[in-house]
This record gives structure tokens, C-alpha cells and sequence, in this order.
């Protein structure tokens, strides 16, 4: 190489064209590791960019025939072509909700006794455990819902239920297994890891000195808790909530495997139901018509924008939480 | 001196009550994984992996197109996701101005935040739509942008936690930025962005929803990259909701599979990520 070289060098004066050439071979190379990264992260631009476009380009045709009465209608007739997602939005609310009513107080419980309680060496373990729920594929879930959770729901849960519970209005009528119940159920156990691993940062971030003060002042742990530690911990707590809740209306399989996929709207948990991601993914391959697809992707776009607003929130939640305890 | 008795006693049911709840959790997790062990395992197996489903009615068979068919999908997903992720992450960590990264980051989370059935619409009108079929590429690229947020941000993180010293110390011997990046931060970042990459695949690995409308589904081999091909996922959800009590087994089996391959790159990913995380904090 260097013997190669040598004789080119010789013609010219050697140190500064020397370096001079160095600089001329790095600027370009600069430029262009500048380039690369720039295109890698307008594409990231442009793809997010496309999944709104494409969104909402193909619904137009749904979205101009049904307008607004798209999400306050009940009629769901493919071969009427009669399109309204009230049920589907029903259905998504009450399975989140019900996930919601079971999976808040268990998680933000077992995030207070994870940063309050535990030995930071058994909290880091438990949490690894539960932070492995996060990681099960959600058809797993919906697996065990079919199997195991329908079964259990039909022989032991809801017999009793009935028969304590069974003159309200949530609670009647025949139960077939598949249900809002068992579709909440599932939901409640996939969201579970997000409140407790988010609550639980949020709780180890809020100062010491907060709980000392307060257990001076002849408060036992669970007041201190309570009363101290939960309210400067709110914001982000409600943060993770919302993060959960953005998690289990998007979820799609597990809830298609148990929800029972019946286009109504049941005010009764124990009946089957539909939800937005369900129907999609039970009808869009098998819809026949353009009306029918951009009826689909409308509820799509409904979804995306719900979850979008939700994550939104939660990050703004969390991050002014964060920010809280950075300062003091 | 009754009101200290019940704060004693408030005391001590309701911190019991945040350990029960944290038992409970926990529980669910054992039992997940013991019922599935217990059932999948008994299901599987030497056929499971080496043949082709049996047609229906037929007693046997096995899912090797899916496991194969799954192995082409997550490669089509790791080309797309990892690659654009990577540089993308190292665009806002090394070279970002305010304004781009701003919108980079926003876009970012907002496309980390789309439900996973969305992103197989989107692919299905983009990819499938023009080809006029489902396939493996089509269901590739579906995985792969569910794959990029992630990929982004943790390579951000990782690079982020790098201390400004080093970067400054290779600037002086007179290296350009971009060797300073490729020869000084990437490499001592190297670990860290891997293990996210891997727990990255990991969670796509059993996505279902996208895969619905892009990859399909199929009883046989799938050859080459544009025809419709079976993925694990996929395969239990249709098998799980059959009615053949054959087929259900077998569904238990792929189920025990998936689950074992996704839990174990976490153990895995997680714990290099413990053991690094002093080193990147210094």
C-alpha cells in the first residue's frame, strides 16, 4: 500500500495536501453519516405519516355516506349495507372499563406494597415477575381465556354471582361463557403489569423526606401511604391508567378469542358482545364491497384516534409528575 | 388510646391487603406458565416440529410451516424495524437539531401508541392491496413497523446514557463526529441497544392482530416471500377457536412454544440489561 502511494505524494508538497486531503475525505463522510441517520429518521416521519393518510383516506367513502351517525348507530348489516358502530364502541368502553374496575385496585395495591413495603431486593424480583406479564403474546391470553378462564367464569364465579347479585340489570340472563365479563376478565390481567410497573417508579420517586415528615408527626405507614405519599404521587399514577386504558381498548386478540363476537349492546355483562378491534379483525378479510372495507378502516381511525388522545394524556401526566420530583 | 388500637389495626389490614394483591399478581403469572408447561408440554411433540397440519379430521401433524413461516416474517421485520430504529435513534441522540427531533420524537411515540390491528389495516391497503395478495413480505412489514418506536428508543436511551467526556475526548484527538459516533459511542452502547433490540423482536414475535390481513394463513409450505404463509401466532388463534379437540391440543403446543421462546429471550435480555446498567449510569 504504502509503496503505492508514495510515489503520487512525492510530486506534490507533502504535509499540508497531506492533511488537506484528509479533511476533503471526512466532510463528505460526515455529511454522509449525517444523511443517512436523517433519512432513517424521516422515513420513522413519513411512515407514521402514512398510517394517518391511509387511515383516513380510505374511510372517506364510509365516512362522507354515514357521516357522524357512524358511531351512534346500532345497525350493523353488511348486505343492507347499513353501517354503525355503536355496539362495537359499547362493547369496547364496558370490557375496558370492567378491566379497568379490577385491574386499578390490584395494580395500584401491589405497586404501593412493591415501593412501600418490600425490601428493595424483593421488590426489584416481584417486579421482574410481573413485568413479565407484559411480555406474554396476547393470543396466549386469549388461549387460557377460551380453556380455562370460561370454564372457571361458568362453574364457580357466575352462579353465585347470580344468584347474590342477579336482580340488577348487569347481571341477568342466561351466561353462555363467552361475555363482557370474561373479555373484562382477561383484559384486567393483560394491563395489570403496566399500572404496577409505571405506579410503582412513580411511588419510589416521591421524596423521603415527605414520609419521614409525616411519620414524625406520629402517622403509621399505611396514613403516610395514604394520605402523603398517594396524593404527591397522583398525576402519575392516574398517568399509568391511562396508559393501561389505552393498552386494553387496543387489544385485539384475546378479547376476540372470549368476547363472544355478537354485533349488540347489552347492558347485561353476562351476554356476549363485539368490540372495535374484534370485529375488524373477525370481518376484514371477508368484506366484500368498498362500502363495507372503508366502514372497517372508519373504525379504525376511531380507534387510533381514542388511543392517541389517551397516550397523550398519560405521557403528559407522567411527565409533570416526574418533573415534580426532579425539583424537590 | 381506641384510636391508636385502630390505626394499628388499618395498619396492618391494609398493607396485608397490598400484599395479597401483589401475591395474586404474581400467581397469575405461575399459573400461566404452569398450566401452560403442564398442557403444552404433554402436546408436544418430535411431529410438531418436522411436519405439515394434518388436514382436518385427521389425528396428528404438526406446525413446521408456521414455525418457519414465523422465522421469515420476524426476518423481514428485524431488516425493516432494526436497521430504520437504529439510525433513526442515533439521528436524535447524535446529530438532532430542536425542531426535527421534536417532531421525530412525537411521531415516534405516536406511532409506538397505534393499536397493532391498525398497523395491519394500514399494511393491507399499502402492501397487500397493490400486490394483490397476502404475504410473507407484506406481514414482514407490518411487524417490522410495530418494531421501529421501540428500536428508536431504546438505541436513544443507550446512546443518551453515554457520558458527553467520551465523545469529547475522541473530538480532540482529532476524529470527525461520525468516526467519534461509529468508533466511540455505538460500540460502548453496543450491549444495551441489542438487548432492546431483542426484547423488541421478542414482543413482536407474538403479535397476532397484524399478521391477520398481511401474512394470512396457510396449510402448507409457504415458498418464497410473496405467497400467504402460516405464523405460530396465527396458528393458535385459528386452532384455538376450531372446534376439533385435535386441533386444540396442538394449539396448546404452539402456545407452550411461543411462550417459551418469548419468555426466555426476556429472562435473557433482562438480565444482561440488569448487569449493564451500572456501567452505563458511570
Amino acid at each position: 500500500m504504502n509503496a503505492a502511494d508514495t510515489p503520487l505524494l512525492q510530486s506534490t508538497p507533502p504535509q499540508p495536501c497531506r492533511i488537506r486531503t484528509f479533511v476533503r475525505s471526512l466532510r463528505p463522510a460526515d455529511e454522509a453519516a449525517y444523511l443517512i441517520t436523517l433519512t432513517a429518521a424521516g422515513s420513522i416521519f413519513a411512515i407514521t405519516s402514512l398510517v394517518l393518510f391511509e387511515l383516513f383516506a380510505n374511510s372517506s367513502f364510509s365516512r362522507h355516506k354515514f357521516g357522524w351517525s357512524f358511531l351512534f348507530t346500532q345497525t350493523w348489516d353488511p348486505v343492507a349495507g347499513q353501517f354503525g358502530a355503536l355496539p362495537f364502541i359499547y362493547g369496547t368502553v364496558v370490557t375496558s372499563v370492567l378491566a379497568l374496575a379490577i385491574a386499578v385496585p390490584m395494580g395500584i395495591g401491589a405497586a404501593i406494597f412493591l415501593a412501600e413495603l418490600a425490601p428493595p431486593r424483593v421488590s426489584n424480583a416481584l417486579t421482574f415477575l410481573i413485568e413479565l406479564l407484559a411480555a406474554v403474546p396476547s393470543v396466549i391470553y386469549g388461549l387460557l381465556g377460551i380453556f380455562i378462564l370460561v370454564p372457571i367464569l361458568q362453574n364457580y364465579v357466575v352462579p353465585p354471582l347470580q344468584s347474590v347479585l342477579g336482580f340488577t340489570p348487569l347481571f341477568q340472563g342466561p351466561f353462555y361463557g363467552v361475555s363482557y365479563l370474561s373479555a373484562g376478565v382477561v383484559l384486567s390481567v393483560m394491563i395489570v403489569p403496566f399500572i404496577v410497573s409505571v405506579s410503582r417508579e412513580i411511588l419510589i420517586s416521591v421524596p423521603k423526606e415527605q414520609r419521614e415528615a409525616s411519620l414524625a408527626l406520629g402517622a403509621t405507614r399505611w396514613q403516610t401511604t395514604w394520605r402523603v405519599v398517594m396524593p404527591y404521587a397522583h398525576k402519575g399514577i392516574y398517568g399509568s391508567i391511562f396508559l393501561a386504558l389505552a393498552r386494553a381498548l387496543g387489544e385485539t386478540m384475546a378479547v376476540t378469542m372470549v368476547i363472544g363476537n355478537t354485533p349488540q349492546v347489552k347492558a347485561s355483562l353476562l351476554q356476549p358482545g363485539y368490540t372495535i378491534a374484534a370485529v375488524i379483525a373477525n370481518e376484514f378479510t371477508e368484506a366484500t364491497g368498498d362500502l363495507y372495507l372503508s366502514a372497517l378502516i372508519e373504525l379504525g381511525l376511531v380507534l387510533f384516534a381514542v388511543t392517541f388522545i389517551l397516550n397523550g394524556m398519560a405521557r403528559l401526566l407522567i411527565l409533570t409528575t416526574s418533573k415534580y420530583s426532579v425539583r424537590s | 388510646m381506641n384510636h391508636t388500637a385502630r390505626k394499628k389495626i388499618s395498619n396492618v389490614v391494609m398493607f396485608a391487603l397490598t400484599g395479597i394483591c401483589t401475591l395474586v399478581t404474581v400467581g397469575i403469572l405461575f399459573f400461566i406458565l404452569g398450566y401452560l408447561v403442564w398442557n403444552g408440554a404433554r402436546a408436544l411433540s418430535w411431529s410438531f416440529f418436522t411436519q405439515l397440519p394434518a388436514p382436518v379430521g385427521e389425528v396428528g401433524g404438526g406446525m413446521a410451516n408456521a414455525i418457519l413461516g414465523s422465522a421469515k416474517v420476524l426476518l423481514v421485520a428485524t431488516l425493516i424495524g432494526v436497521p430504520i430504529g437504529f439510525l433513526g435513534g442515533v439521528y436524535l441522540s447524535e446529530y438532532g437539531g430542536v425542531g426535527f427531533s421534536f417532531i421525530v420524537r412525537y411521531m415516534t411515540d405516536l406511532l409506538n401508541g397505534v393499536p397493532s390491528i391498525v398497523i395491519g389495516i394500514v399494511v393491507y391497503g399499502f402492501i397487500v392491496l397493490r400486490q394483490h395478495h397476502f404475504s410473507t413480505i407484506a406481514g414482514g412489514v407490518a411487524l417490522g413497523i410495530m418494531m421501529i418506536p421501540i428500536a428508536v428508543r431504546s438505541t436513544e436511551e443507550f446512546l443518551h446514557a453515554i457520558p458527553q467526556s467520551l465523545r469529547e475526548a475522541g473530538m480532540a484527538l482529532g476524529a470527525a463526529k461520525w468516526q467519534v459516533v461509529a468508533t466511540i459511542v455505538v460500540p460502548a452502547a453496543i450491549r444495551g441497544i441489542m438487548t432492546g433490540m431483542l426484547l423488541d423482536l421478542a414482543r413482536v414475535a407474538g403479535e397476532t392482530a397484524p399478521l391477520l390481513f398481511t401474512a394470512l394463513n396457510n396449510q402448507f409450505w409457504s415458498p418464497g416471500w410473496t405467497h400467504p404463509t402460516a405464523t405460530l401466532p396465527v396458528m393458535i388463534f385459528a386452532y384455538a377457536i376450531s372446534p376439533y379437540e385435535d386441533w386444540h391440543r396442538q394449539a396448546w403446543a404452539a402456545g407452550f412454544v411461543l411462550l417459551t421462546l418469548v419468555l426466555s429471550v426476556n429472562l435473557v435480555a433482562r438480565l444482561v440489561l440488569a448487569k449493564s446498567q451500572p456501567i452505563h449510569r458511570g
